[in-house]
Formats: C-alpha cells, structure tokens, sequence
C-alpha cells in the first residue's frame, strides 16, 4: 500500500513495492497515456513528471514515489503543457502516436526549466526518447514553437 | 504491389437503415455475399438522421494517418465538412478485402491507390442521390440543386442530409457517377490536419495495449529463448499459488503466467524453471547464415527481368561485387500483445493488427471455432512496419485465454521477448556483374539470394520460384541498359522472416544503386550523369533525379571534407530520388542533411505524404547506419534499445522532402522513403572516404557515424 499525489489527487494503491510506476499508472489505476516501450528506461515512451522531473516511470518502482507528486499525460494543464501540445497540433508532429506522451512530458518539462532552450539542450533533453516513425524534426520545430509561444505571453 | 483492378466491389449498394438513415455499401459478388452473415457488414459510409456522416475504416492506423486520408476521397466527393466525418474501425468482412492484395490487409503502401476510385464514387453517388431525393421533394430539377457542406441547395430552400437520408436510400442508385475533375478538388490535395492528432498529442488514442473490458487478467510469457523450440518440462511450483496468479499455461513455445496484475504475471513469470527443447535452430549463427546464401549464389533461380544477352559483355573484364544486408528486427514502440476472451459467445480478439482477416483465421483455428465466430476489435497500432502481418501474437493470446472460460486476458510481451521472437528483415546477398564500355553501361545482372518470406506467409503466391515480393526493386529497374538479367534465389537459411518496410526494394536498392556508382566510377562518369543517360525513356525518373541533385546542391566534386551520395528507383508506382551529404572522415561520418524527391502523381494528403517520406527516410537510417539483428547458439543476439539502436534525434539530419505532383492517380507513399537512404549514404561514404562499404549496416563495413 503506497500513496502519491498524482494529477492533483491523492491516490492510494494496492501493489508490491517493486511494481514500477508504469504498471501502476496503466493497469492499476487505469490511466493508459503513459506508454510501455522497453521496460528498461531506453525509450522514453513511459515519461512522467516526478516532483516536475522527466522520470522514466518504467524504472521506477512505487516505494519510489510514495509521498511524492507524479503527473501523467493525462494530468498536463497549465501554460507549458498546453503551449506545447498546440505546438504538437500545430506541426502535426505524430504518425502512429505511440511514443507522443512521452515526447509531450519531455518536452513539456524541458520547457518549464529552459525556457528558450538552444537546439542543443533540445536534442540533449529529448535524445533518448525514441521515435520509430521518425518525427524527430517536427519535434524539434514544435519546442522551439511552443518556446517561442511561451515567450510572447506576459 | 500494383493495384489489380476492382473485382469484388463493381457495384455500390444503397440501403436504409433503421430510424431513417442511409447506408453506402457494397453489392458482393456471389462468393463474398456466401461469406457475409450480416448486411451490416456490407457498411461503408452511413449518414444518420441527424446528418452524421460515418466512414467504416477498412485500414488499420499506423502512422500514415489513414483515418484522414480516406475521409478525404470521401469528404470530397460527398460535399461535406472533413472535420465532421466520424471515422470507425472496420470489422472483419469480405467486402473489406484489398483488392490490391487480396486479402484485408494494410501494407504495400495501398491505401490510398486501393480507395482511391471506388471510395470517391461512394461519395459522388450518395451526393446524387441525396441531391435527387430534395429534387423529389421539392418538385424541381436535379439539375437544378447543388450540394455543399453536408446540405442540399435550391434557390432559398435548403435541406439536410440527414432529413434526405431516409428518402435517398429507397431511390435508384445512379450508375457511373461521374467524378469531379482535380482541378475542381476543394479537399483532396490541400493541406487538412490529421482527424487523430489532438487525441494522439494528449495520450487519449487507444493502441491495443490500451483496451480493458471488463474484468481483464494479464498474462506475461516465457517464450523459448530459440525460436521454433519447445517447452521440455517446467517447475510451476511456488509460482501457481501466488497471490493473484489465476493460471499457469504451458503454451508448447513457452510458458505463460496469467495474474490480475501485469507486475505479477511479469514476476511469477520470471520465476518460472523451464528447461527447453530447443529444435533444430539451435546450432544457428549468423556466419552460418551467410554461408548458406554464399551456397546459393550461383543457382539460376528466377529471372525477373530480362533483356538483350548478357554472357558476351560480362565473359571477359567485368566488374564484379558481392553485397550482403544483415538482419533486421520491426522493432515497433508497441510491443507485440494481444487480449483474447474463449467464451460461450465466441471469441473476441482485441489487438493491432495489419491482418484482422489473418487474425480471424488464426484465432479460430486455435479456438476450434469458425472464422465467424471470432470478432476482431482492432485497434490503432503503436508501428507496424510489416510486424503486426504476422498474428503470432494472436495465437499465443487465444491459447492462453482458453485456460480461463470467458474471461478476457491481455497478453503482453517484453521488449526482450519482442526483439528476439520476431519476423526478421531476411538476410541477403547480391552478386552483382556489370561491364561499361564508351561512357554507358552495356550489361549489367544482378543475383538477390535470399530466404522468401512470401513462401511462408503466403505461399500459393511463389510460384516457380517466383516471390513476387523478391523481385520489387529488379523488376520494375529504371535504367535502359541493353543487356540485362536480373535474378532471384530463394534460399532458406533457418530463421524466419518476414515483411519489413519497404520490404525487398530495400535490399535490391542498396545493392544495385552502389554498384551503379561503381558502373559510373569505372566508366569514368560522374554518377548522376551516367543515371540520367541511362533514365532517358523515364521522363518522370529524370525529372525526379534532376530535381533531388539540384535541392542537395549535389556536386561530383565537392569541397574536401564533404561527400555527397544519390541513388534513385520506382517503386509503389512512385518515382524517388535520394541525396546524402555527409562530412568528416571515415572515423566519424557526419551526416548533414538527406533530401528525398517524390514523384507520387497527385498526392491526396500532402502534409502526411511529407511525413511519410520524413520517416520513411529515418526508418532507412535504421538500415544503414548501425542497427542489425545476429544470431549466436540460436538466439538473436540483440534484446532491446541500448544493442539494437535505432537512430534518436542527434543522430538523425534534416531531412527535406519535395513532391513532384506530375498528375494522374495517386502512387504509393508510405514504404516510398526507405528503400534509397542506404545506397545513397553509402555512395556518400564512399565520396567522401574512397571506401566503398558493400555490406549494411555501414558501421560493419568500417566506418562510424557521428
């Protein structure tokens, strides 16, 4: 029995210790933005916010994250987020879709540390999350698009 | 794959639906009409009371946006709002049959070639219809009315379709409706946003890994670490009576555990003792595999293209190379899974799948039910690259669900599990022969050896040694060469394999644009000029070349430290043109921007057709660069991310894409971007470096990429 906040709300689940934060997101408690891709933090289709950190959730066990605040896809507000995932509408970034969550969370707090992230320190903070279709570059066009967005507004 | 004309859907059906709608279908032939259990399947496009346009996606999504692509034939012919458009996953049925392929299958970059005239009629004739149905009612002339944005118009009066639907069904269906010219297209060919990109940005798309009914188990597999080998014996004790497991099942390839949790299906798993039988495969590696393509190299095989008489030029002073291509694994995000309930009402398959007809089949077998007893749910996929053709997956789900009566169990495997038991890109090897004489080519063959997926997959399309899927790239070659004599062996080498992207343009590309280039070095011509001399009955091809060369800024003699590679094909009834430039040296390649041309005729969906080749072109970076699959003891050597490496964003170059839209029908896109980066990087190794590397991956062949 662990307890964490997640998306604003306490939430208490009924699982091993080891279980990682993954499985209890998706199958626990049934919230399935989060993405299961290598099971070894290789991906980063499982990406989530622990205390606003981009955190590999796969690894992650749940004694981790006990008392602490996790945010999933499903749980991103607020104007970074938001900034980025118009971004994401705007440049059409996803094909089959299935690595977008976790490329939403990275960027989205890459942005909340860096605001007016270099195309370095973008390819430095989303190199390790895959993209088997090969959206790289409408990725790096919508965080610098969303930066830019983010910028303008007072 | 080239389309084959429309056979089964000649004629569209009409019908009303209950509570006033109307329903565009179509009318069977005899034998698909036997098959069919219900009119409802018959459905394509309905328009419901309160004028709700619903598309019955017979595609799987994958990526290439299919959802939006087809809507958009529709939306155009039939004059209504795209964004009102609601798209539903098809069934499994004979009137969803691509026609292309012959079965319901998404792959040979179809859809859109496939949907292309019979779903814009389906639009243009429930359009007219609905048009005669307000004429009806009004007591005025067709003729007279037009319908836009989802109404029909006359004078002041205006109605719905949804208020026409009912009327519209019970009237005659009009034949041969004519289509609207291209130049009057509102929707096709404009930039459209996709239907599923909000809900894919904001993780709210379902991938089969999603799906949850009701009461769901898991189950976690310990497959046998050689493929085609079997569970021995097993020690379940200690694992069974854990809390939470439900069934211990010893499936034949493995042993799997299902538990009301992932993490407890995983772990119970994990603990499981299995000593194995482990087959024939065993001894494999990859040397031997090699060896044995190596053995094949000189039998005749089929001859896919032929012409003039090769054995004068090539008997004396010919140029002669060997190519090879390692293995490859699809390596889709989504893991392979499958959630499968056995019960008394049948058998419900929630998966994705490029094959529901496939999976129908497959479950039913392992069930002992009919195919109409299974119903497929399939779900967007998280990639498919030609893995989810294969429903291995399917089988092991049902299987295992039949250990627990009516209770649905959602198997789902590792990554480990997903890379080593896959459908492996096959292995290949090419002897390739030319001889130049006065600046030009005058004969060139060409041998593919290689396993045949299709003799295992779908074996009644090899005939006399003929897979039609080994002669892609030969085929249909560009190049006006007088003598000519392109083969295919096929040799199985005791691994399996299956349809990887682009499937065998890729190796055919790699091997015959590398050993044009060194046709051209030997007749002292630079490589693009010696294409095009030889591309002059292939305006399109030219165009394409020409175009590609002068976006890149192609030079054969570029500053020192640059390279630059092209190469060049048709394929999916598209005409391509690839340049890499790269820079450095042979220790640490940088490659500093690829360009790809297409010309695809008339592109439906034009913001998705440049994704596609953006992809497309990363997907062939897989290939080239580092990535392969090897086999040590029987084993795939590689498990996951950090061994099989897949090109991340600070590897990957900008990558600019220009479309030709020369006009006709639409050409194939989605495989379109993968076949030449290979070729092309490594003519522009070669380049740069003067090493020409005859194998992929390239980093094999002695060079490192920054």
């Amino acid at each position: 029995m662990a307890s964490f906040l997640l998306n604003g709300k306490t939430v208490t689940v009924n699982a091993e210790p080891d279980t990682p934060l993954l499985w209890v997101l998706r199958d626990h408690l049934k919230l399935t933005g989060t993405k299961f891709g290598c099971g070894a933090a290789l991906c980063g289709a499982c990406t989530v916010h622990l205390d606003g950190v981009a955190t590999r959730s796969c690894v992650t066990p749940l004694s981790a994250v006990a008392g602490k605040k996790v945010t999933s896809i499903e749980g991103l507000h607020g104007p970074v987020g938001e900034a980025v995932q118009a971004a994401w509408d705007k440049h059409q970034v996803p094909q089959c879709g299935y690595c977008q969550s976790g490329q939403v969370m990275a960027a989205t707090a890459l942005l909340a540390k860096t605001a007016k992230p270099t195309d370095a320190e973008i390819v430095a903070a989303m190199q390790g999350n895959l993209c088997r279709c090969g959206t790289y570059q409408r990725i790096q066009s919508a965080v610098r698009d969303a930066a830019t967005t983010l910028e303008a507004k007072p | 794959m080239t389309p084959t004309p429309v056979t089964r859907r000649d004629f569209l059906k009409v019908s009303a639906v209950a509570g006033g709608g109307m329903l565009i279908g179509f009318r069977l032939d005899q034998a698909a009409a036997d098959q069919a259990t219900s009119s409802t399947l018959n459905a394509w496009v309905s328009i419901a009371p309160d004028g709700a346009v619903t598309l019955t996606c017979h595609r799987s999504e994958m990526g290439q946006d299919v959802y939006t692509s087809l809507s958009m034939l529709l939306a155009e012919e039939l004059a209504v709002d795209l964004r009102r458009v609601k798209v539903v996953q098809a069934p499994v049925a004979p009137v969803y049959v691509n026609t292309a392929i012959g079965a319901q299958i998404t792959g040979g970059s179809t859809s859109i070639r496939e949907a292309w005239v019979p779903l814009r009629q389906a639009g243009a004739t429930a359009r007219v219809m609905l048009v005669n149905a307000a004429a009806a009612q009004w007591g005025v002339p067709a003729a007279e009315c037009r319908a836009d944005n989802g109404t029909v118009l006359h004078g002041s009066r205006k109605a719905s379709y949804g208020t026409l639907a009912a009327a519209a069904a019970k009237l005659p269906v009009p034949q041969n409706v004519a289509l609207k010219d291209p130049s009057r297209f509102t929707v096709i060919g404009k930039p459209q946003p996709r239907l599923d990109g909000g809900a894919k940005a904001r993780g709210r798309a379902v991938y089969g890994i999603d799906v949850n009914p009701p009461g769901m188990l898991y189950a976690a597999l310990v497959p046998c670490p050689v493929i085609g080998g079997k569970v021995a014996s097993f020690d379940g004790s200690g694992v069974a009576t854990r809390p939470g497991v439900k069934a211990v099942v010893n499936i034949g390839e493995g042993v799997a555990v299902v538990a009301d949790h992932y993490w407890t299906a995983r772990s119970a798993a994990d603990a499981l003792k299995i000593q194995w039988d482990e087959g024939p495969a065993a001894t494999l590696d990859s040397a031997a595999i090699l060896a044995t393509l190596e053995s094949a190299r000189t039998r005749p095989g089929f001859v896919a293209k032929q012409a003039g008489d090769v054995s004068g030029p090539l008997a004396t002073g010919a140029l002669e190379a060997v190519y090879t291509c390692q293995m490859l694994s699809h390596a889709t995000l989504e893991p392979q899974n499958c959630t499968a309930r056995v019960g008394p009402a049948g058998v419900d398959v929630w998966a994705s799948v490029q094959f529901p007809q496939g999976a129908q089949g497959t479950a039913a077998q392992v069930a002992g039910v009919k195919p109409e007893q299974v119903r497929i749910h399939s779900q967007f996929l998280g990639g498919g690259f030609g893995r989810r053709l294969e429903n291995d997956f399917v089988a092991q789900a049902v299987t295992i669900a039949k250990a627990v009566p009516d209770v649905p169990v959602q198997l789902i495997w590792t990554r480990p599990e997903d890379m080593r038991h896959d459908f492996y890109r096959p292995p290949s090897l090419h002897v390739m022969r030319g001889a130049v004489a006065g600046g030009r080519a005058v004969a060139l063959s060409a041998t593919l050896v290689s396993p045949s997926i299709t003799a295992r997959a779908f074996p009644s399309f090899v005939q006399n040694g003929n897979d039609p899927f080994m002669t892609e790239g030969l085929a249909n070659l560009t190049y006006d060469i007088p003598n000519l004599e392109l083969r295919t062996v096929i040799e199985e080498v005791g691994i399996r394999v299956g349809f990887w992207r682009s499937v065998s343009h890729a190796l055919n590309a790699f091997a015959m644009e590398s050993f044009v280039d060194e046709l051209a070095l030997a007749a002292g011509k630079d490589p693009l000029a010696f294409r095009l001399a030889m591309l002059q009955k292939m305006p399109r091809q030219q165009t394409v070349l020409e175009h590609v060369a002068r976006a890149a800024g192609y030079t054969a003699v570029p500053a020192r430290g640059r390279g630059f590679g092209l190469a060049s094909m048709e394929c999916y009834q598209t005409h391509v043109a690839v340049v890499c430039e790269v820079s450095g040296s042979a220790e640490r390649v940088k490659i500093e921007r690829i360009c790809i041309t297409a010309d695809c005729g008339l592109a439906v969906h034009p913001d998705q057709a440049v994704a596609q080749l953006q992809g497309g072109v990363v997907t062939g970076l897989i290939q080239a660069m580092r990535s392969k699959i090897t086999v040590k003891n029987g084993r795939v050597e590689q498990s996951n991310f950090h061994d099989f490496r897949l090109p991340r964003m600070n590897e990957v170059p900008p990558v600019q894409v220009e479309l030709i839209q020369s006009g006709g029908n639409p050409g194939g896109l989605g495989e379109v971007g993968v076949p030449l980066v290979a070729p092309a990087l490594a003519n522009a190794v070669f380049a740069l470096t003067g090493k020409r590397i005859r194998t992929t991956p390239l980093e094999d062949g002695g060079v490192r990429f920054a």
